[in-house]
């Protein structure tokens, strides 16, 4: 079995919130034991809505949000709440492409020196090395060598979003966390967005985690796929076993709320989930997902479930796994 | 905001607001420097009680003060005064007050309490009574001027920087730039001190008008320049009983003041506008 | 055959520029019949929000209307006096906006907001019209209404707040509801149930809905029929089945061609998606002719030059495009 590139153990990100004078002070548990890993070359799709805490995961696991509990283990490197990252080691390894092209890039930078900055910093000072290895990124993503000196504003937004990949992959990084890449950018561009980010996971071996809300890109690019509800993972599996044979009421919940003009899905409407999401700081008792969940019963509130084994490589975490669909 | 003139088929780079504000300031700068070779008079010795209260003539354009010396001559050399009080100290606020406010804002936790905690007693303190306060330890005189206001307005720059550097921080390009393997020191000077210059600057120009201005209280206290050196500051404040019967004797300096401020203030403008890679009045 | 409740026809929507005007929406026309889900569809920058901003009379400098004719109930409102115009808005038309934070008074409690309207339009006291809003709550399915008419905007989640637009809006009963993009800044799982509670609560009062927004599945699972926008002009309107099944639009063939949807991969594998090349055009750079000209995989010269007419399809449906007709 290949060596996980991403290794996380039982991660828990907590966060202190409000101040003794006013309410007490409440703990925010926004990650609260995630176990999860990523092979080199894989794509790992990661699901969830607003609250599930995707966002803390992606800053712990880029090294910028140090793990109240658990470690991160990064292509050998390991962080604890106690071990710090070594910061330079892991821009070699892990970077980002984040969602808002428009607030993404420095403003006030040309592409030249947004792409070659980063080159400079880890030590490539030879100046015909860096013109080099930045005309080449450029044009990876599609964009011409003239356009270097431009800036940001002068851009589309697609275009801009193709300059934050350069940017991400300029040093040759194993692994590539996309948040959202292509839900600020308009319809008709998304596809160029993501066949642009597939074509240079083949072309350069990467490993990706793909965050996004947009069911239908996650199922499409993803080799295995993580459902996140309130902190936890819910569900997790190979992503054909996922869609069509989701085993989580969430996960349900979400295709079921996919509007579905084909009628192709194999979920009915009577599994979306009703209410509103519950806030992080205050999860409901038992499994968090129960008061929206249709299948709700009495033990259900008592106890959170256990993450078993549905079918191998497939696991959720309810209590009626094997009764779902 | 800064206006960009038209004429027909030539766009004055930068604005208008660069060029004017730019250009007055130029004159004041060129003044000061100049003085020993553009006044008329030495504005110190050249005193002739038979001159007195002389309005404006041929032979003494601004007119004479209440001693008789020439007010041109006392304006341009009291540029030096006014500018390098203005100048310097609004540098020296500004250095202070972006450092702390970029480093308070940027690393939080106990150094921007801290920071917060100092900025908040500055700005409680009336900036001129503190002012007052250190001229009085240091004596009189343009060193120590200088010195005290350069040291008691940097709450503004410092307040402003915060704000900026907190609202900038969840930027992408920030994050990116952690991640990439910026240091902390890199991230404030390199990405986000760039962009926040534009309100700063405007920040420093009001700050050298207003130091200029702080310059005039004081030495009329008798703790800035004293007589008979003269400063556009202490001339004004000596004329204020005079203003309706001899008006030139604070019109000039007053003008003087105005035009200077004026200038930095729309040099202030348009370098924002000039650096700022979005405005529409740069260059390319 | 019965009047329409809303016929817009001919729509022209000035932009003044720099010393210059700008069509920004011409050509526009479109029917809504009584009680009817009618769908508007298109990127950002295609028109479709200022369109609706017209029907509602709400278009400020630098925007005007510039020709054409809107009619409601058989009656020309595009002309008719301000006063009119707002005791029209709210009674007979009524609008929800996309994010409801920013249109709804964050200084003042929810159920007041939603009295006001009864105070205004019916003439109600104060006392009657704050029950009348506890009901209205009630109606949008809001736990605890009597206890949530007292709280503040931000008090509450997005979806709840959007479901206080909701009850504002359709107070009085309106005809028309204007819904612009009402469920884009919401999650997944809360959307399909605001949509479902939109569709629910219309066909119940009878009112017609204008839903825009840039998701076509979503528009085409909830409307009777659909008008996909570019650049300012429609460039075809079937009924909501035969856009997915039969479009004849190469844009419109592109949008949903480039989008994964779920169930794909499965059926066919993972296919690189078809790109639309190029970027939506700013307003002030439409091309001559037909306006998707640059992008189009079918273009022709004449397309670069004239504009195409519109062409009928069956069921009332109508094309822009030399290649159909």
């Amino acid at each position: 079995m290949a060596e996980s590139l991403l290794s996380l153990d039982d991660l828990a990100v907590h966060f202190k919130v409000g101040n003794s004078f006013a309410g007490g002070v409440k703990t925010l548990k926004a990650v609260d034991g995630v176990t999860l890993d990523v092979k080199p070359g894989e794509c790992l799709g990661l699901v969830g809505e607003s609250g599930c805490g995707k966002s803390t995961l992606a800053l712990a696991i880029m090294g910028l949000l140090l793990p109240t509990r658990g470690t991160i283990g990064i292509d050998g490197q390991q962080i604890s709440g106690t071990t710090p990252p070594d910061r330079m080691k892991m821009a070699r390894t892990v970077q980002m492409v984040f969602q808002d092209p428009y607030a993404s890039l420095n403003p006030r930078q040309t592409v030249r020196r947004t792409l070659a900055d980063p080159l400079r910093l880890h030590g490539i000072t030879d100046k015909a090395e860096v013109e080099a290895r930045v005309i080449d990124m450029m044009a990876k993503v599609g964009l011409r060598a003239e356009q270097a000196d431009r800036y940001p504003h002068e851009f589309s937004g697609g275009q801009r979003q193709r300059i934050g990949i350069a940017r991400a992959l300029i040093l040759k990084p194993k692994l590539v966390l996309c948040d959202e890449p292509v839900s600020a950018l308009d319809v008709s561009i998304r596809a160029q967005i993501i066949n642009l980010l597939l074509e240079l996971k083949d072309e350069m071996g990467l490993a990706y985690i793909m965050i996004s809300h947009d069911l239908g890109v996650v199922e499409h690019v993803s080799d295995r796929v993580a459902v996140m509800y309130l902190g936890r993972i819910v569900e997790q599996g190979g992503w054909q076993e996922i869609f069509e044979n989701p085993r989580h009421p969430y996960t349900r919940a979400l295709i079921a709320a996919i509007p579905d003009p084909f009628h192709r899905a194999a979920i009915s409407a009577d599994a979306k989930a009703r209410g509103e999401i519950a806030s992080a700081l205050n999860p409901p008792p038992g499994c968090h997902f129960n008061p929206r969940c249709p299948l709700k019963a009495d033990v259900c509130v008592a106890e959170y479930p256990s993450f078993d084994e549905v079918s191998p490589g497939h696991r959720a975490a309810c209590h009626f796994r094997d009764r779902v669909g | 905001m800064s206006l960009a003139l038209k004429i027909p088929r030539l766009r004055l780079k930068g604005g208008s607001s660069l060029w004017v504000g730019g250009g007055l300031v130029a004159i004041a700068i060129a003044a000061a420097l100049l003085a020993p070779w553009i006044a008329l008079t030495d504005p110190v010795l050249d005193a002739n009680l038979m001159n007195a209260e002389i309005p404006p003539c041929w032979e003494f354009p601004f007119g004479t003060d209440a001693q008789g010396r020439d007010i041109y001559s006392r304006i341009v050399w009291g540029a030096r005064v006014s500018l390098s009080v203005g100048i310097i100290s609004q540098v020296c606020n500004s250095l202070i007050g972006v450092t702390l406010g970029l480093t308070a804002g940027y690393w939080g936790g106990w150094w921007d309490d801290v920071v917060s905690g100092l900025t908040n007693l500055m700005l409680a303190i009336p900036s001129l009574v503190f002012a007052l306060a250190i001229m009085a330890i240091l004596g009189p005189g343009l060193v120590s001027l200088v010195i005290a206001l350069g040291l008691t307005s940097w709450s503004y720059s410092c307040r402003i920087a915060r704000a900026q550097v907190l609202s900038l921080k969840s930027q992408g390009y920030i994050q990116a730039a952690r991640i990439l393997g910026y240091g902390d020191l890199r991230i404030m000077f390199t990405q986000i001190l760039p962009n926040i210059l534009g309100p700063l600057i405007v920040i420093a120009t009001l700050g050298m008008g207003g130091a200029i201005l702080a310059e005039a209280a004081l030495s009329f206290l008798g703790l800035g320049i004293r007589p008979p050196f003269p400063s556009w500051g202490s001339m004004l404040s000596e004329a204020r009983d005079q203003i309706t019967t001899a008006p030139w004797l604070s019109v000039f300096p007053g003008l003087a003041i105005f035009f200077t401020v004026l200038g930095l203030n729309l040099l202030g403008d348009g370098l924002r506008d000039y650096f700022d890679p979005q405005s529409t009045t740069r260059r390319g | 055959m019965t009047t329409p409740l809303l016929k817009v026809d001919n729509l022209r929507i000035a932009l003044a520029g720099d010393g210059v005007t700008y069509n920004a929406v011409e050509n526009v026309s479109f029917e809504i019949g009584r009680g009817e889900a009618f769908g508007l569809v298109g990127e950002s920058g295609c028109g479709k929000s200022i369109t609706a901003l017209a029907v509602m009379g709400l278009l400020r400098r630098p925007l005007s209307l510039g020709g054409g004719r809107i009619v409601l109930d058989g009656k020309e409102i595009q002309n008719v006096p301000a006063a009119e115009m707002r005791r029209l808005r709210g009674k007979r038309i009524a609008m929800i906006f996309q994010e409801p934070m920013t249109a709804l008074n964050p200084l003042s409690p929810v159920g007041k907001q939603i009295a006001e309207m009864f105070v205004l339009h019916e003439g109600a006291n104060w006392n009657e019209a704050m029950d009348r809003a506890e009901d209205a709550l009630r109606q949008v399915r809001v736990p605890s209404p009597e206890r949530r008419i007292r709280d503040y905007p931000h008090q509450l989640s997005g979806g709840m707040r959007q479901r206080v637009m909701i009850a504002i809006a359709l107070a009085c009963g309106p005809d028309l509801l204007v819904a612009d993009e009402p469920t884009t800044a919401l999650d997944v799982t809360v959307q399909a149930e605001i949509i479902d509670l939109m569709a629910e609560l219309c066909a119940a009062k009878g009112t017609a809905v204008l839903m825009i927004s840039h998701d076509l599945g979503l528009v085409a699972n909830m409307c009777k029929r659909v008008a996909v926008m570019y650049a300012g002009r429609i460039v075809e309107s079937q009924v909501a089945d035969a856009i997915f099944a039969t479009p004849t639009h190469p844009y419109t063939q592109g949008l949903i061609d480039s989008l994964p949807r779920l169930g794909e991969r499965a059926r066919r594998g993972r296919q690189r998606l078809r790109e639309i090349s190029g970027v939506v055009p700013s307003i002030a750079n439409y091309p001559a002719g037909c306006r998707f000209n640059p992008r189009c995989p079918a273009v022709t010269d004449v397309c670069r030059t004239i504009v195409p007419e519109a062409t009928p399809l069956p069921a009332e449906g109508v094309v822009r495009c030399h290649h159909h007709g």
